[in-house]
């Protein structure tokens, strides 16, 4: 069980919370206290709408141990609207498969279990095809 | 022994500032459920469909969504939110708060109460009642309250049909900010063994033949009653009603009891496409009432919980609804989210295959 | 300055070894290597091994294997640096001699993975990517190169089998290599109708993970046994160079810039230049790593790297043989052993002992192995002289 390592990524885990360059307005995710594009101390907090598209996926058949709960699963690059890339799971397909440029929005949900089931549970953030309203 | 049966009403107006669904995009038809386990009769099938959790759904995740919605609808800084009560009877876990995990993720902590609540099918209403409460009293501006589940049914048990996912969550604020205002509430609980989930089991017990009579029937209509009584109100007052809907005929049924007419059921009465989302189930018709209500509509919610009890409210619609009810998605977008599953993907997906 | 010789090189069988342990394997190639250097004395150890501590709960392999060598008392460290474990063991090998403070060393690169497999053997594997942002959303080695697969085939508009010449030209260089773990050449349709790993990558597109040990002995050409048996192989160039290490950070994904800038710097300090490479050991983990490796090092242009699979240039007689031995693919890919058997084979064709797989005259030999996709690059150029 990894507690500490989870528990101090939570906030950012939740909510998809990275950082904002105050030199040059860069958009940072993950947090990495130093901007990666003018190399300045950057250490804003941002909250990202969560809106993005689908630069790359993939479907994970042969999953590693503690995620074969809910293999098959789908992993994707997303790009946010905000400029980074993030890796995360696209998640409530249903039906739809997944493609390229598909319009896509944050949720959390269960990572998985830290552990067997009396372990903790890890959540974070997924994306999944963004809803319109009927 | 005398009977106190005035309303509770706050020292100071209070009202729904934000209101937020959430409905899974899984459903398993009914007449699946009776393809496996009762050579596929499907003669009085108690709903049509019902709403299933995804693999990496639960209360946490889902009461967050609906949580988020509300927010999106009240448009305040989460810090001024000073409590976040949840109501579920399938809260991942035993011990360790749903509530801490949810305020964390909305940046409601860390000068918050948050706590979850237990009352079967009523946890939801009870939260909404305390937050009342705590706004009403000047104790706090907002409080957050939501209702939500992931119930199970023994399988093959008459519940298996209906035991669904979902619910809603609502920010309660002073009513001069409100979308609607919380004008009283009246709660009706006795010591009833209609229905029980021990600890450590996984499926529940009903007692006897008490689920409807001495249960649901008594405590919506007694609540419902007293409510319209101590107001001087009667049901041609209201505009829309919503109650407790474990299956498609209690809900009709206590409405027709209490004098109300389809029409003022219809938005509400959810449960055969989404199923009983037990402390989600009153909660949800009531997001799904103000999704469709106008300026000046009066509403009666009355929730039911096993155990037993009832808790009504009385709701009037302000003309802020119209500005903030297309800001977040709506019940009817979740509900017409739909993937069909079968009984055997639905074993897997709740748990029912036995690995160990 | 001094020329840095391979003076010995050895290899086991790349497979499932389940009655071998890592130590024995490991000594295995050592012997071979000694001997075949004529009997040199190492006087430093470097040990690349990718994942030991985790599947095998041994640490510490520079004194295990000193010490199981009958080597106790020398120099002997772990070298790790994911996949390029091996790479980056010799390179240090390369420091070492090239510093001048140390004559003689052995570099041995030792890997088994099949103790565990499965899930078990996926999480060990994706302990080597990002932990807080990759592998906790289920990501896997394998899972980064299906992401890469299905954005390059996506801009450049490539066919399904478009990859395929990687996996079959392996295949066909692994039937002669008495080493490699598959010994069969295969057909496009055994391709095509391959299982889907992670989409689009099938069963072919990705190497196996196996077993195995290879073992160089480094030292300076005057240092050599006067009577030495073999033509004389030098390493001309070691370069590392390292990128982001999670894929979403990579300012160009379809690009490896560690790969390239390892490779340029290679080529100017062997001075060299790109169309003197005989043959090229690219690191096919996956054959999408194979056909942006080629586009990394100059050989085809940006997107067009697949195109060389197909048309015969790299296969033993094209432009540009490649995996001679049959590339991760066929050889297998015994992860920190990996980088070790690139050399072996390399210091096998310019000795022009490669036997069926011989390329005839080859004087000048790239190998590259990569940490992860290219998040560390390591590239030798290897020489023969006289």
């Amino acid at each position: 069980m990894e507690i500490p390592r989870h528990w101090r990524l939570r906030q950012q885990r939740y909510g998809l919370i990275g950082e904002l360059c105050p030199h040059c307005d860069t958009k940072i995710f993950p947090p990495r206290d130093i901007c990666p594009a003018c190399g300045h101390e950057a250490k804003t907090s941002f909250a990202f709408s969560g809106r993005g598209e689908v630069f790359s996926f993939t479907t994970i058949y042969e999953a590693p141990t503690g995620f074969e709960e809910t293999a098959p699963y789908t992993v994707a690059l997303v790009k946010l609207e905000e400029g980074p890339m993030v890796t995360a799971q696209l998640t409530d397909l249903g039906d739809d498969k997944p493609e390229i440029g598909m319009p896509v929005e944050m949720i959390t949900r269960r990572l998985h279990s830290d552990g067997d089931e009396r372990g903790m549970l890890i959540y974070g953030y997924k994306f999944r095809p963004s809803m319109k309203a009927v | 022994m005398t009977e106190n049966k005035a309303l509770l009403k706050p020292s100071r107006p209070v009202g729904i500032i934000g209101y937020g669904a959430y409905v899974p995009r899984y459903r398993l038809p009914a007449n699946e459920v009776a393809r496996i386990w009762v050579g596929g009769r499907v003669s009085g099938l108690p709903i049509k469909e019902k709403a299933v959790p995804g693999l990496d759904e639960d209360v946490v995740t889902m009461s967050l969504e609906a949580v988020r919605n509300a927010l999106k609808r009240a448009r305040i800084d989460p810090a001024e939110i000073r409590a976040v009560w949840i109501g579920s009877e399938s809260h991942p876990y035993a011990v360790k708060p749903t509530s801490t995990i949810v305020a964390e993720a909305i940046g409601a902590t860390p000068h918050i109460q948050a706590a979850d609540m237990e009352f079967a099918c009523k946890a939801g209403t009870e939260a909404m009642v305390m937050a009342m409460g705590l706004v009403g009293s000047g104790m706090a501006r907002y409080a957050v309250a939501a209702g939500l589940d992931t119930a199970q049914g023994k399988p093959g048990d008459a519940l298996e049909y209906t035991a669904a996912a979902g619910g809603a969550a609502f920010v309660i604020g002073p009513a001069e900010e409100s979308l609607a205002t919380l004008n009283a509430a009246y709660s009706y609980v006795t010591d009833t063994p209609d229905f029980w989930r021990r600890e450590y089991q996984h499926y529940p017990e009903h007692g006897n033949r008490f689920t409807g009579e001495p249960a649901y029937f008594k405590h919506s209509t007694a609540a419902g009653k007293i409510m319209l009584e101590e107001l001087g109100t009667k049901p041609s007052d209201y505009t829309w009603a919503i109650f407790h809907q474990p299956n498609a005929k209690f809900p009709q049924r206590v409405a027709s009891l209490l004098g109300f007419t389809p029409e003022q059921i219809k938005p509400g009465l959810l449960s055969p496409v989404i199923g009983n989302t037990y402390a989600g189930a009153a909660i949800i018709g009531l997001t799904a009432t103000l999704d469709v209500a106008k300026p000046g509509d009066r509403i009666l919610m009355v929730s039911f919980g096993s155990g037993a009890g009832s808790d009504a409210f009385d709701i009037t619609v302000t003309d802020k609804l119209l500005e903030r009810r297309d800001k977040a998605l709506k019940t009817q977008d979740y509900i017409a989210r739909r993937t069909e599953i079968d009984y055997a993907m639905y074993a897997r997906m709740r748990g029912k295959i036995a690995m160990k | 300055m001094t020329e840095i010789i391979i003076a010995g090189i050895g290899q086991t069988s790349v497979g499932e070894h389940w009655n071998i342990s890592l130590r024995s394997l490991a000594l295995q190639a050592i012997q071979i290597a000694i001997q075949d250097s004529g009997g040199l004395k190492p006087q430093a150890l470097y040990v690349g091994n990718m994942l030991a501590a985790n599947i095998s709960r041994q640490a510490h392999l520079g004194a295990l294997l000193a010490d199981f060598a009958g080597l106790t008392g020398i120099e002997a460290e772990t070298v790790e640096a994911g996949g390029a474990s091996g790479g980056a063991a010799l390179r240090q090998g390369y420091l070492a001699i090239a510093s001048g403070l140390v004559d003689v060393v052995l570099v041995v690169g030792a890997e088994k993975f099949t103790d565990v497999i499965g899930p078990d053997l996926e999480v060990a594997l994706a302990t080597t990517i990002d932990a807080d942002y990759e592998s906790i959303h289920g990501m896997t080695l394998t899972t980064q190169a299906a992401l890469l697969a299905q954005r390059y085939m996506h801009e450049n508009h490539i066919p399904v089998d478009g990859l395929a010449g990687f996996p079959l030209t392996a295949h066909a260089n692994g039937a002669g290599n008495k080493n490699a773990m598959y010994r069969k050449a295969i057909t496009l349709d055994d391709y095509l109708k391959a299982d889907t790993v992670s989409d689009p990558l099938n069963l072919y597109d990705v190497a196996p993970n196996a077993d195995g040990a290879a073992a160089l002995m480094l030292t300076r050409r005057e240092l050599l046994p006067k009577d030495f048996p073999h033509p004389i192989v030098r390493l001309a160039a070691s370069t590392i160079a390292s990128d982001t290490l999670s894929l979403a950070e990579r300012n160009d994904l379809l690009w490896f810039a560690a790969a390239q800038a390892s490779v340029e710097q290679a080529f100017q300090k062997a001075s060299i230049t790109r169309e003197q490479v005989d043959l090229f050991e690219y690191y096919d983990a996956f054959s999408i790593f194979a056909a942006m490796s080629l586009e990394a090092a100059g050989f085809g242009p940006r997107g067009q790297g697949w195109k060389l699979a197909g048309d015969g240039s790299i296969a033993r007689s094209g432009q540009l043989p490649c995996a001679t031995q049959g590339g991760l693919k066929a050889r297998g890919n015994p992860g920190g052993a990996t980088g070790i058997y690139q050399a072996v084979e390399a210091v096998d064709q310019l000795r022009g002992q490669a036997g069926v797989n011989q390329i005839y005259g080859a004087r000048t030999a790239l190998i590259q192995c990569l940490g992860g996709p290219g998040s560390i690059a390591v590239t030798h150029i290897l020489e023969s002289i006289e």
